[in-house]
């Protein structure tokens, strides 16, 4: 044993890290790289491959069922993102406050529908949902409201979606908003009265900026999370009525394991690939102008 | 200084209304998951009729008991917690061996191998899918735990989480025992590990919570019945014909009692631990 602690170290590292390169390498880089491969090929599982260049691509683009799919997660991850994230750093702001009796109760209630999986958050919010019989329905019959047919009409049935995973997504939201406050220096809000700074005021010129490198966080993390939407949209309404809530992944889902096109549902995926990529790549641009470090 | 600040001290009409928000949302979060046991616990002849709290003259635990004789729940339960558990283990191995030799060996294309990583945290999971099933398809893993559990045992999400972590462990720990004559391994699983306790312990839970709840890659590589997880077999079950709504909600109600228990005895770490992924800056 004559091998220098330098070396040793060096070897040491290797063996470290060379499970996790495995499993980096086989279930990650090489299925990425193959479903760019796949998506030029036409292949049901049985027959053998066929190249066919980018003609999935142009398939795709000129499929109403794509497009309104793309449109339905863009509406999607739109409305839940903004929603997820104004409601969410408002609660933060309004629990950050020391003098909140029971503030860490409220934290933990709010966290709670977080941890449940969005399947069975799905199949309670479809009871509550029920046009006849559900509580919603009910309660908004006690102020002369409704019913609303919140999932058997395709105008509400994406609201309703919209709904579903705003609630299971805020607490989440919430957390990371509530210690990026905790980190503001409490000088910066002194400094602020002192000028006469009223509570709006001290938000945009304080906490805002301040904040902004977790709500960068957060709203690419929500994007990225919400392009990928399928549980809900599965369970709650399995994409209907008149497919108004299939989204790009059931797409996939439904071409690639009902219909065996392997090919063209790889392309669908990788189209959404690239959306997310390009708007994180957007995001990050942007960041420069309001994002403080 | 800090309680004198007026920032702390808000008005009554401020106060009311800050306290109403945060009841509302509260009420909000918890009328659904309240509704969902008055359901359970009502026979079925009780179920749609008003009023929707429950009689406790016709409180009933029967559609509990229902729930096993219309679907194995015990087999999903056992199945699922099997894959979790693997995967938990694994995710907690792998990333803190490599987010130590990340952090704290030197090693060539360390850093360039670090950064490709981290890029491909960014690539939606989903858009493996289709490769990932043939390849599974090709290891003869169709229907078979293992085609959710190998792919489960790493994450790169895991490694940057206990890299960023022993970064701030004090490079004089790692260097008095290496004079000392440790080796690398010891200094590892003696010294270092045990700084990384809380960190692991937040990433097993986060790993925990993530691979329970998956619903996705089941639905993809499970078909049979005694291979399905809980949320497959929940979805499946929902699907069945003539599910009674109390029976339904029961199913999900015990489904997810390992979670709630998970969360209710660890909230302080699942808390920390998701504001911590939130502080990481890329």
């Amino acid at each position: 044993m004559t091998l220098s602690s330098k070396t040793r170290d060096a070897i040491a590292g290797y063996i470290f890290i060379l499970p996790n390169m495995i499993g980096f390498l086989l279930f990650l880089a090489f299925p990425v790289a193959a479903s760019l491969f796949l998506s030029a090929a036409e292949w049901n599982l049985i027959t053998e491959p066929i190249f066919v260049g980018i003609n999935n691509f142009i398939a795709l683009f000129q499929d109403s069922y794509f497009w309104q799919c793309l449109r339905n997660t863009a509406y999607f991850s739109l409305f839940s993102v903004l929603l997820g994230i104004g409601i969410s750093l408002f609660l933060a702001v309004l629990l950050k406050n020391p003098s909140i009796v029971l503030s860490s109760f409220l934290k933990s209630t709010i966290f709670l529908p977080v941890i449940f999986s969005s399947v069975s958050v799905a199949l309670i919010w479809q009871w509550i949902f029920d046009t006849h019989v559900g509580m919603l329905n009910h309660i908004l019959a006690y102020v002369r409201l409704g019913p609303v047919p919140w999932l058997t009409d395709p105008h509400w049935s994406m609201p309703s979606v919209i709904i579903v995973a705003v609630w299971r997504q805020i607490g989440y939201n919430m957390v990371i908003f509530l210690a990026a406050l905790q980190g503001v220096p409490q000088e910066l809000y002194e400094a602020a009265e002192i000028d006469g700074a009223r509570p709006l005021r001290k938000f945009w010129n304080v906490t805002w900026p301040m904040i902004s490198p977790s709500t960068f966080f957060v709203l690419v993390t929500s994007i990225i999370n919400s392009f990928q939407v399928f549980d809900i949209t599965t369970v709650l309404t399995n994409g209907g009525p008149a497919n108004s809530t299939n989204t790009i992944i059931m797409m996939v889902y439904q071409y690639a394991f009902q219909n065996f096109k392997m090919g063209y549902a790889s392309a669908a995926a990788y189209v959404l690939f690239a959306i997310v990529l390009i708007i994180t790549a957007f995001q990050n641009l942007v960041s420069k102008r309001w994002v403080h470090t | 200084m800090k309680s004198t600040s007026t920032m702390n001290r808000l008005s009554l009409p401020l106060k009311i209304w800050t306290y109403s928000l945060l009841w509302l949302t509260a009420f909000i979060m918890l009328a659904p998951l309240f509704w969902s046991v008055m359901t359970a616990l009502k026979p079925n002849a009780e179920i749609f009729k008003a009023p929707y709290i429950i009689n406790p003259a016709t409180l009933s635990f029967k559609s509990f008991a229902d729930v096993f004789q219309q679907a194995p729940f015990l087999l999903y339960f056992l199945n699922t917690l099997k894959i979790t558990l693997s995967c938990t283990i694994g995710v907690a191995l792998t990333s803190a061996l490599a987010g130590y030799a990340f952090a704290r060996l030197q090693f060539p294309g360390r850093d360039f191998l670090f950064m490709v990583y981290l890029a491909t945290m960014m690539i939606p999971r989903q858009v493996t899918l289709v490769p990932m099933f043939m390849l599974m398809k090709q290891f003869g893993l169709i229907d078979n735990h293992l085609s959710l559990i190998l792919p489960g045992l790493f994450s790169a999400f895991g490694t940057f989480l206990l890299r960023q972590f022993f970064l701030t462990v004090p490079a004089d720990y790692d260097e008095a025992a290496k004079i000392d004559g440790c080796g690398v391994f010891r200094r590892f699983t003696l010294i270092m590990l045990p700084f990384a306790k809380a960190t692991i312990a937040t990433l097993i839970l986060l790993t925990f919570m993530a691979v329970w709840n998956d619903f996705l890659y089941p639905m993809v590589f499970l078909n049979s019945e005694v291979e399905r997880t809980l949320t497959m077999g929940l979805a499946i079950f929902r699907g069945d014909a003539d599910v009674q709504w109390n029976i339904l909600m029961a199913a999900v109600i015990i489904s997810n009692i390992p979670i709630l228990a998970a969360f209710l005895s660890t909230q302080r770490f699942v808390i920390s631990g998701v504001s911590l992924s939130g502080g990481i800056k890329g």
